[in-house]
């Protein structure tokens, strides 16, 4: 081996203390973040189906839970989460399927309008809910 | 990049780890069952709340609803698990705990799993549609 320069083309891993902070990389961890969150969020929604079909009283216990102010926060934060990794889970289809908007300009635009999309798209769901209810 | 695998290696297409392809697959076809059902969802829930009890249980008891409420349960507790999966094998590196997750993960979700789907099912069966 001659030299110390490293010609291989491959990427590096990044060395974590090193890691620039950008929006994909925040997207990702976001990412993760939703997923774990609707988790524990899917349990809620377990709670509110098998109450439905255990009778009126079951029903109307989780209902008035679910009629809490502070439930409507958990509520609009879990419209956030799916929203958020809805739009950012297609962008990874976009990614491993057609391959389309590698090119870091592309790949951070989407990135922070993932974040943008997620709260306008939970504050619309809650507009529609509350024109229709 | 040359490519030093043999030609057989190319043609199983499994690489070093020998699995996890599988894996990857499952994630994105349930990912994308769930683009579709998913904005499905948000509706069903926002229809089926307004009205309270009966309300619920009319909205539930329809075919289609019934049909596509047990699709997404279905794909999205499964799309749950393989995430969750891949979190705890990332983090956990100490295998006891990450076993006991591991299993403690399948559990959940199949206990998921059969709560809800049964739940439709009933309602929609007692509807008599």
């Amino acid at each position: 081996m001659a030299g110390s320069e490293w010609t291989d083309p491959r990427p590096l891993s990044p060395h974590l203390q090193i890691w620039k902070y950008h929006a994909t990389m925040a997207a990702s961890i976001t990412h993760r973040a939703t997923g774990i969150a609707m988790y524990f969020g899917s349990f809620l929604i377990a709670a509110w189906i098998i109450s439905l079909a255990a009778g009126p009283e079951a029903y109307g216990f989780v209902e008035t839970v679910i009629q809490h102010p502070l439930s409507n926060i958990v509520l609009f934060l879990w419209a956030v989460a799916v929203m958020f990794h809805l739009a950012n889970g297609i962008k990874y289809l976009f990614w491993d399927g057609p391959k389309i908007g590698f090119s870091p300009k592309v790949a951070s635009g989407v990135a922070v309008f993932n974040y943008i999309f997620a709260v306008a798209a939970a504050a619309g769901i809650f507009a529609a809910a509350a024109l229709i209810g | 990049m040359t490519n030093k695998s043999t030609a057989i290696g190319s043609v199983r297409g499994l690489g070093a780890a020998k699995s996890g392809t599988e894996h990857f697959i499952h994630q994105r076809v349930s990912a994308i069952a769930l683009a579709i059902l998913v904005p499905w969802f948000i509706y069903a829930v926002i229809a089926a709340t307004k009205s309270g009890f009966s309300g619920a249980e009319a909205f539930v008891a329809k075919p289609w609803n019934a049909i596509l409420l047990i699709l997404t349960f279905g794909a999205a507790l499964y799309h749950m698990r393989l995430g969750v999966q891949t979190v705890i094998e990332d983090y956990i590196a100490k295998s006891g705990t990450r076993q006991a997750l591991l299993i403690l993960n399948t559990f959940a979700v199949f206990a998921l799993m059969a709560g809800t789907i049964l739940s439709v099912m009933k309602i929609w069966i007692s509807a008599g549609a």
